[in-house]
């Protein structure tokens, strides 16, 4: 199974390049929802799999791009260790180089960092079909410029990419959940209070009615913090989590359109109609709402952050995707994509129209 | 005037009028905040790597972002490179002037604007110190986490340019991971803000770009830093070893253990030793090498950890162990360790501090090589290692007032270099590659890859006039470094002793 098609890869590259094929670049199409579907052939990069190194003791692994995250963090997890940023698979066969382009991180992201922080290096196929490597594989690299993390997001818009190196973490000894019946602005206040303090926090929601505060860490510590915070025990810490994290807890499942508004975290609640399901200390506020994208995105925009369309559902199937950024830096965009992959190739307008 | 793609800094002779310049920078500045003669720019001819050394033209010190803004449009117009320098500490010349170019220094913009203790954020001028942030926080249980060496000196805008380590990045990360959102003045001119008050934002990931950029992107002119809890106990704990070797094997297992520490540092005989004469705080000088391991988190995590990490260096043969049993005893164990490069400094009229990071498995096998090189060479070094990221610092100890000894220290590091690509990984982790590592910069890139950068580099300045030179060669130069016997022969020989 394991295998390395960069060459081939390469060869589909160059061969799209010389003829100005558009590339829909594919790993397993767990995200294919989110943007809209690019033009173009298919780049299949499922098949560019399997971990390339790996030792615990570094506390670095290196896969390529094809390789299933439920297999990556298998083998972490065989070894006591995770990636700390949560990954959401939204699918069975996700691929962690799909991780990466979409650039997600799930409940831990307050606390442990998101995706592109774990980031350490990068193999990729520019738009002139040349196999470039940035970054590598120690905790600190300042050679060059950081185009690995610029990968992170990038909805494979600036190239191929072939295999990531990614920091990793042990995992904790103990894990709780604490629930508090409160208030949205109550819980706003609640989590980022918790979270300036010196604690082992590692995720914050509120889902409308409770406030859930996770602890991970040391036994005696998650315990400690237990009766600082106080509240009830989830009975069922880790399958919650896991159901925010892959959008299976009930409040996901509704056929209006979905937004992820990223605000500041202790911003107050917007006054959108609709329902809110509020995580990351308040950073990540999931909406279920019929409004219209302008309002949705104007407010976010005044309160500091941006909203993506996240689901689209039937009703607002020609929406863009994506908030566009001001005017300076969608021209750096547009620059930069013009650096990596000026025959504009990779999964064209994706992202951003006409980007 | 058109260029070529790839023309350097020594290539570009823009037809230039220094006292039509002046007088244009009058227009925008007041008259002190314009130096141009010989003693007034001076204090700017180098960074901390003052080996390279270069009167600048002239040197503005504006204050405000619409004054950085006017005076790099003017700049722009007239086609002069612009360097934008903060405390002047970095150690890879990454601010040293171009001849034709203007030094535009931020140490004006020294204000912190704004404390949000319930944000977790502090906004912030880019002339503002690196400490100063962190006690300015103090008051609300908060920290800015990155410490350079140089924190007490060192502004956060220069350490967004650098993206600046520390000892604790292994667990607190690198200014890359502690930043939210820059504001920068683009070489046309334009404010742009990249990143936000959320936890990210819409498109690429520029912020991620910027950090670590060398100055090379654009002027940094406004910081917004993420402030960490400071935590509720910290403790460290000190082994001694015999042996380089166990020393290297501990640091794997208290890892391996499922510890991530604060703070994970080695030194080696050379360097306990001058660090102790220097700070005497009672290191055991008859080691070959010391661990210093610092744990923080709770109270609870913390004294786990301390009976864990101690049994583990235990079990690695350490010939001593200590926990500090009090905060004084904390800051005394590392005030020798942050002691450690002027103490190393009194050893030899000069030193030369490099800047590596390779896999930590391969510490053994590098320290015995760079054992070789010393002899090789006939320079002393001294090696204190960020061990829990596997930074090195090897000190090269030499005197430049002996003929040649520049030039072969030079020739040594660049040795060093090679030998952390030798084993995957990096010549540079947090010093930056400046002018000081552009040839080994052909050794960890290909010329494609350079290229790329290049290309990154003109999407943000098309025309090379912010900070030319520096960071990324230019790929022609990769044929000529492969000829050339020692790196170092072509340079000037001035006095290179440190501060880090």
């Amino acid at each position: 199974m394991n295998q390395d098609l960069s060459e081939r890869l390469q060869q589909q590259v160059l061969n799209a390049a010389n003829t100005s094929q558009p590339l829909q670049i594919k790993g397993s199409g767990s995200k294919i929802f989110l943007g809209h579907v690019a033009a173009g052939a298919t780049l299949d990069v499922s098949a560019h799999r399997g971990i390339v190194s790996y030792d615990p003791v570094e506390l670095v692994i290196t896969a390529r791009a094809g390789t299933p995250l439920r297999e990556l963090e298998q083998t972490l997890s065989d070894a006591n260790q995770m990636l700390p940023f949560e990954p959401p698979h939204f699918g069975l066969n996700t691929t962690l180089g799909g991780t990466i382009a979409c650039g997600l991180s799930g409940p831990a992201r307050p606390f442990n960092g998101s995706v592109r922080d774990y980031v350490l290096g990068v193999k990729m196929i520019n738009g002139r079909g040349e196999i470039l490597s940035f970054g590598g594989q120690v905790m600190k690299n300042v050679a060059g410029y950081d185009c690995s993390r610029l990968m992170s997001g990038a909805m494979g818009t600036l190239g191929v990419i072939l295999e990531v190196s990614l920091k990793v973490l042990p995992k904790q000894a103990a894990e709780i959940t604490l629930v508090n019946k409160t208030s949205l602005p109550q819980a706003l206040d609640t989590m980022n209070h918790w979270a300036g303090k010196s604690l082992p926090l590692s995720a914050a929601c509120y889902d409308g009615e409770h406030c859930y505060l996770r602890l991970s860490g040391a036994k005696t510590a998650v315990e400690s913090a237990r009766l600082l915070i106080g509240g009830e025990q989830h009975a069922a810490s880790h399958a919650f989590w896991q159901n925010v994290k892959e959008h299976q807890h009930p409040f996901f499942q509704s056929e209006q359109p979905l937004w992820r508004l990223s605000l500041p975290a202790e911003g107050p609640p917007l006054d959108i109609p609709g329902e809110w399901f509020i995580d990351w200390c308040g950073a990540q506020r999931w909406l279920l709402s019929n409004s219209s994208a302008e309002i949705i995105r104007q407010q976010a925009q005044q309160a500091g952050g941006h909203a993506t369309l996240f689901r689209r559902g039937p009703a607002a199937a020609h929406t863009e995707t994506f908030q566009l950024p001001a005017d300076g830096v969608m021209q750096l965009h547009h620059r930069l994509k013009q650096a990596f992959d000026p025959a504009a190739i990779f999964n064209p307008g994706r992202l951003y129209p006409g980007l | 005037m058109k260029k070529k793609p790839f023309a350097s800094a020594d290539e570009i002779k823009p037809a230039l009028d220094k006292n039509r310049l002046v007088a244009k920078l009058r227009e925008i500045l007041p008259r002190d905040a314009v130096l141009f003669d010989e003693e007034d720019l001076r204090p700017y001819e180098c960074d901390a790597l003052s080996v390279y050394r270069k009167l600048p033209m002239i040197v503005v010190l504006p204050g405000t972002i619409e004054q950085v803004q006017a005076i790099i449009r003017l700049c722009f117009a007239e086609n002069v490179p612009v360097i934008a320098r903060g405390a002047g500490t970095g150690l890879s010349g990454g601010a040293t002037p171009v001849g034709d170019g203007v030094i535009l220094s931020l140490a004006k913009f020294m204000s912190i604007l704004k404390i949000d203790p319930l944000a977790r954020s502090a906004v912030v001028q880019p002339g503002v110190r690196n400490l100063a942030i962190s006690q300015a926080v103090a008051a609300h249980g908060l920290y800015y986490a990155p410490d350079p060496s140089s924190q007490i000196a060192c502004t956060i805008g220069g350490n967004v340019a650098e993206n600046s380590g520390g000892v604790h990045c292994l667990k607190y990360g690198l200014t890359v991971h502690n930043v939210r959102k820059v504001k920068i003045v683009t070489m046309a001119g334009e404010l742009i803000t990249l990143g936000s008050d959320a936890l990210d934002s819409s498109g690429y990931d520029l912020l991620a770009l910027i950090n670590g950029s060398e100055g090379m992107l654009g002027v940094i002119v406004e910081v917004t830093v993420k402030l960490t809890p400071v935590p509720a106990r910290a403790q460290v704990v000190l082994a001694a070893f015999d042996d380089v070797v166990n020393a290297g094997i501990a640091v794997g297992k208290v890892i391996g253990a499922g510890i991530i520490p604060a703070g994970l540092e080695m030194m080696d005989r050379l360097a306990v030793q001058a660090a102790e004469d220097f700070a005497q705080v009672g290191y055991p000088t008859d080691a070959a090498a010391i661990l210093l391991c610092e744990l923080d988190g709770t109270h609870e995590e913390v004294a786990e950890q301390i009976l864990i990490v101690r049994e583990m260096m235990q079990q690695c043969h350490a010939t001593e162990v200590r926990t500090a049993r009090d905060e004084a005893e904390r800051e005394a164990f590392w005030k020798g360790r942050k002691a450690a490069f002027p103490a190393i400094g009194r050893l030899a009229p000069d030193y030369y501090c490099m800047d590596g990071t390779i896999p930590r498995k391969h510490l053994p096998y590098v320290l015995r090589r760079m054992a070789e090189l010393s002899i090789e060479y006939d320079l002393r070094v001294a090696n204190v290692f960020h061990a829990g990221d596997g930074n090195l610092h090897p000190l090269i100890l030499y005197d430049a007032n002996v003929p040649g000894e520049l030039a072969r220290t030079e020739a040594f590091g660049g040795k060093i270099l090679e030998l952390c690509i030798e084993v995957g990984g990096s010549i540079t982790g947090e010093h930056g590659v400046g002018i000081e590592k552009l040839d080994q910069m052909h050794l960890q890139f290909n010329d494609e890859e350079l290229i790329q950068f290049h290309a990154v580099k003109h999407a943000f300045d098309p025309t090379d006039l912010l900070n030319p030179g520096k960071a990324v060669p230019t790929p022609k130069r990769c044929s000529e470094y492969r000829q050339l016997p020692t790196q170092g022969q072509n340079r000037s020989s001035q006095n290179g002793a440190q501060q880090a």
